[in-house]
């Protein structure tokens, strides 16, 4: 299977009864390895939860979602939870850990898993934040650095772990138009040199242009 | 994943979220420390109630005790007559059986001559009833008239009698009776009495003039060697008047405590600040939790979808609980110990930190702190990673 990520004719609706609404309407894509995909689309058009679907952090009931060959619908939270641990994600807020420093955080991501030693795990997270340009601030908090280097601790959080997939949900919006764009251009360049396949939302016009591919989404439905 | 893993990340993530935020930790120390000490009293309180109530016939010397079954405690006996327990002399297997007389009365304050109640024993010098050194050597002294020994362990409020008597002053007065100090001893107050004097019977009778010989508080039987106590008692269950109590040694201590423990309701009392003490470290510790996983949910959620189980997040939260057991108890246990001293000179009752009531509060702490830990837990539900995005 060529395909990390295929969704086939996925529909999902919030609440029940009379109150149900549709938000995501017979939605089919696939994602190669090492591609990377823009899903834009107006506030509200339902591509957030198309990404916790296939991030496995909500159940979908009608069609259906395989990642990494592992089928969603209707599937139990173990099998969930070990995919997880291969996806890399990227919030809009940066959502790390307040009370640990840029390098702890990006431990956590290798303490899943505690195959490596405590030494291997702080030389990895060292090396990946110098990736980013963050060598010079392993030790600090969350609230002593800036917004942009925050979304850069992020970006070292999730590909860290080598993951196979990225999802990363208006990873842009909380920054300003240079960091922001450095930031995605960097995650782009990493990626790129680990075959990482990306699925990221925004819509921010501006990085339109890293992409492989850009799906639009509008009420649902794939344009 | 190995097991140090299992628990060393959980614990450390903990750690690390409890000393980021210093003033919370502090508050939450102060909580657990509250609880720690308020347990400790109460539970010191306790014991040291039960031990004072039984030091007195903690010395005395019998195999059988005999008491009227309307005696709640030694403090405030029913009187029956000596005549019962002469007739349990008729077992073979007793040895000898003394009447124990006991009242309380004032004592007045040699320098002060201010009165202050306590406890009077009287009995036949002779019989040796009392199994302390400074009592036994004085029998020949006590059978004088008007004489009496003096507890040392008594409250100051009697003065201090061992500097009057150096000095020659040993005369005073117990129900407006004049009497002699012949000597001390040491026993111990209990909470019914502030002192305790010693006499013989028939000084007993000159001090309470409307006490006779034939009605008396106690009966102390001592056995003929290698009897069986249990079949002695129960034979003389079966013989005398249904209102008597047969106590073997270890029943009346039982007896006294209980009067504590049940009839007066002060261990209920005690028992009820140990718990409200519990009840008031769980809510403190509970609600410092409880915020902590509320400020915590993004984090906790953000983890959840980078792949960690919800049981990482109940070791965290047990883990957080243990810490704030750990970090409260030790200052709780030292100010504690502080306290004990404080609480033993304000009493004159001993009043030991033994090494099994450290473990005992450790562990009541321990688990006050993972019961609020449990109850917390269900605020980690709240945790969900789909509305992080
Ligand atoms: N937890 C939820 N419960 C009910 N409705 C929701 C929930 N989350 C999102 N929605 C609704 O689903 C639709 C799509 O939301 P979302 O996927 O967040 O869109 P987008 O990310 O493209 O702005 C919106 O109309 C929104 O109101
Ligand atoms: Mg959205």
């Amino acid at each position: 299977m060529s395909n990390i990520i295929e969704v086939d004719h996925l529909s999902f609706s919030f609440g029940s009864g009379a109150l149900t609404q549709p938000v995501l309407k017979d939605v089919t894509i696939s994602l190669e390895q090492g591609e990377i995909v823009l899903i834009t689309g107006p506030s509200g058009s339902g591509k957030t939860t198309f990404l916790t679907i296939i991030g496995g952090l909500r159940q979908a009931l009608h069609g259906s979602v395989k990642v990494l060959g592992h089928q969603f619908i209707n599937s139990n939270e173990q099998i969930k939870v070990k995919t997880r641990q291969q996806i890399g994600y990227i919030f809009q807020q940066h959502n790390l850990l307040k009370s640990l420093t840029a390098l702890q955080n990006v431990c956590m991501t290798l303490e899943i898993n505690t195959t490596m030693t405590e030494q291997q795990r702080c030389d990895r997270a060292a090396e990946m934040l110098i990736a980013v340009g963050l060598g010079d601030r392993l030790d600090y908090k969350p609230d002593q650095l800036s917004g942009g280097q925050r979304q850069r601790v992020s970006i070292a959080r999730a590909l860290v772990g080598q993951p196979k997939i990225i999802l990363a949900d208006e990873p842009t919006a909380s920054l300003d138009k240079q960091s922001g764009y450095e930031a995605v251009n960097l995650l782009k360049r990493l990626a790129k040199e680990s075959q990482t396949t990306i699925l990221l939302v925004t819509h921010d016009y501006r990085i339109l242009d890293i992409a492989d591919r850009v799906v639009e989404l509008e009420d649902g439905m794939i344009k | 994943m190995n097991w140090a893993g299992w628990l060393y990340f959980p614990a450390r993530l903990a750690w690390r979220q409890l000393v980021f935020d210093r003033t919370k930790l502090v508050a939450a120390i102060c909580g657990v420390l509250f609880a720690c000490v308020l347990v400790f009293m109460q539970l010191g309180f306790k014991d040291t109630l039960y031990a004072s109530a039984a030091s007195a016939p903690l010395k005395l010397d019998g195999d059988l005790f005999l008491m009227h079954k309307q005696s709640e405690a030694m403090w405030r006996p029913i009187q029956f007559k000596r005549s019962e327990l002469m007739r349990a002399l008729g077992n073979p297997a007793i040895a000898e059986a003394y009447p124990l007389y006991l009242g309380l009365a004032p004592l007045k304050n040699i320098q002060t001559q201010t009165k202050r109640t306590l406890m009077v024993y009287g009995f036949d010098p002779d019989s040796l009833l009392f199994n302390v050194p400074a009592i036994r050597n004085k029998y020949t002294e006590l059978r004088l008239k008007d004489t009496i020994l003096f507890d040392e362990y008594s409250r100051p409020e009697f003065g201090p009698v061992r500097q009057l008597l150096e000095m020659g002053q040993n005369v005073t007065e117990i129900n407006d009776y004049k009497v002699t100090i012949i000597g001390l001893f040491q026993l111990g107050v209990s909470f019914a009495a502030d002192g305790n004097v010693i006499t013989s019977d028939l000084n007993f009778m000159r001090i309470f003039p409307r006490r006779n010989l034939e009605n008396i508080d106690m009966g102390v039987i001592r056995l003929n060697p290698e009897t069986s106590v249990e079949s002695v008692q129960a034979e003389l269950k079966s013989h005398l008047n249904a209102f008597v109590n047969v106590f073997t040694y270890e029943e009346l201590l039982r007896h006294e405590k209980d009067y504590w423990a049940n009839t007066a309701p002060i261990g209920f009392i005690f028992g009820f600040g140990t718990v409200m003490g519990w009840v008031v470290g769980l809510v403190i510790v509970y609600q410092i939790l409880f915020t902590d996983i509320t400020n915590h949910r993004n984090e906790f959620a953000t983890l959840k979808a980078m792949g960690y189980e919800q049981g990482y997040f109940i070791r965290v939260v047990f883990a957080s609980a243990s810490f704030l057991a750990v970090l409260g108890f030790i200052p709780g246990y030292l100010l504690s110990l502080g306290l004990y001293n404080l609480a033993e000179s304000q009493m004159y009752m001993p009043m030991p930190m033994l090494i099994s009531k450290i473990i005992t509060v450790f562990m009541f702490i321990l688990s006050m702190c993972f019961m609020a830990g449990l109850l917390a837990i269900r605020k980690l539900k709240d945790a969900n990673p789909a509305d992080m995005f």
